[in-house]
């Protein structure tokens, strides 16, 4: 029999407590129902957005997102997706406000290039001040730079999240080592958005003292989203646990794990 | 008849008088969206009171599914 350790160990966001620390997308999928299911199975709490031009006399009666993954059950975490300037990024987040009746969470998110959807850090600082003074709550998308973390963070951003890969990629953590030097001088949570492929990467996210992991393709493009969803949902467990109880220290050499004393034909 | 652009479209519209009317017409009427009508957003609760006028750029935006 196996006998859970239950933790009271919550992820506060500007003030929010959220049980999951997994945050998801919900891009890409198949259709709908799909979108749903793999987010149930997730287990996420904060759910990203994109704002698009509604279809002007196609499809009316289409099904809104926001009847599938309502705001009522979920955090909606809006995001800049395919801004390119401060100017664009912080007029869609003050279109999503309206949309969400005065919701102030926002992702921030200002690409720099199609090709690697690489973050424009100088846009970004400029919206992030900007979309501050006007009441926004930022979670910042941005590169795994240690200097712009923090600069981000003393603007006054409720989160950090750096990018562990290119968006869409599925490379992983490429640079533990920054998420690391990151994590060492952060006040607000990290996360890492973007480029993780495998729930082992989720894993090593959290392992490395990450706050949260906030992901779209790694389970919108699996064989089966569904059962990636859950696979992640655990995986992020899975780290934070690992995290919290703190890993045996490297060594360099062998250390046995069975006693010496009272081996069979010693003296 | 006026014209207007709508999410870059060009529109003419014989009978409608103020934004929900519009909504209404692009059968948007009961849908969650946020409307901007020449780069300024009009908040839900005066879309019946704001006329629409000639030449107006008007965008009409949703949520869809993102990362």
């Amino acid at each position: 029999m196996t006998t859970e350790i239950s933790l009271n160990d919550p992820m506060i966001v500007a003030g929010r407590s959220f049980n999951s620390r997994l945050m998801v997308g919900t891009g890409k999928y198949k259709d709908m129902a799909e979108t749903q299911q793999a987010i149930e199975a997730s287990g996420a709490e904060i759910v990203t957005v994109a704002l698009r031009r509604t279809n002007i006399g196609q499809n009316p009666g289409e099904p809104n997102l926001l009847d599938v993954v309502s705001p009522e059950k979920y955090t909606i975490l809006p995001n800049t997706a395919f801004c390119y300037t401060a100017d664009e990024a912080v007029r869609t987040c003050r279109l999503a406000r309206e949309l969400l009746d005065g919701h102030d969470l926002v992702k921030l998110e200002v690409l720099g290039d199609d090709k690697t959807l690489y973050p424009n850090v100088t846009e970004t600082l400029a919206a992030a001040e900007t979309l501050i003074k006007d009441g926004f709550k930022v979670m910042v998308y941005t590169s795994d730079d240690p200097l712009v973390a923090k600069r981000l963070e003393e603007m006054g951003c409720v989160a950090v999240m750096p990018l562990g890969a290119p968006i869409g990629s599925g490379l992983g953590i490429c640079n533990p080592n920054n998420i690391k030097l990151i994590l060492e001088n952060a006040n607000v949570p990290i996360i890492v958005d973007a480029g993780v492929g495998t729930p082992s990467d989720a894993t090593l996210a959290m392992e490395l003292g990450c706050e949260g992991v906030l992901m779209n393709s790694a389970i919108a493009h699996a064989q089966n989203p569904v059962l990636m969803a859950q696979a992640m949902r655990k995986a992020v467990e899975c780290g934070r646990e690992g995290y919290l109880a703190g890993r045996m220290p490297r060594k360099s050499y062998a250390t046995a794990s069975s006693p010496m004393e009272g081996l069979i034909g010693s003296k | 008849m006026i014209r207007l652009t709508v999410n870059g479209e060009s529109m003419q519209l014989y009978s409608a008088n103020n934004l929900q009317e519009l909504l209404d017409k692009l059968h948007l009427g009961a849908q969650r969206v946020a409307v901007e009508v020449n780069c300024e957003i009009i908040p839900r609760s005066l879309h019946a009171q704001t006329r629409v006028r000639e030449g107006d750029r008007i965008e009409i935006v949703r949520a869809i599914g993102g990362g």
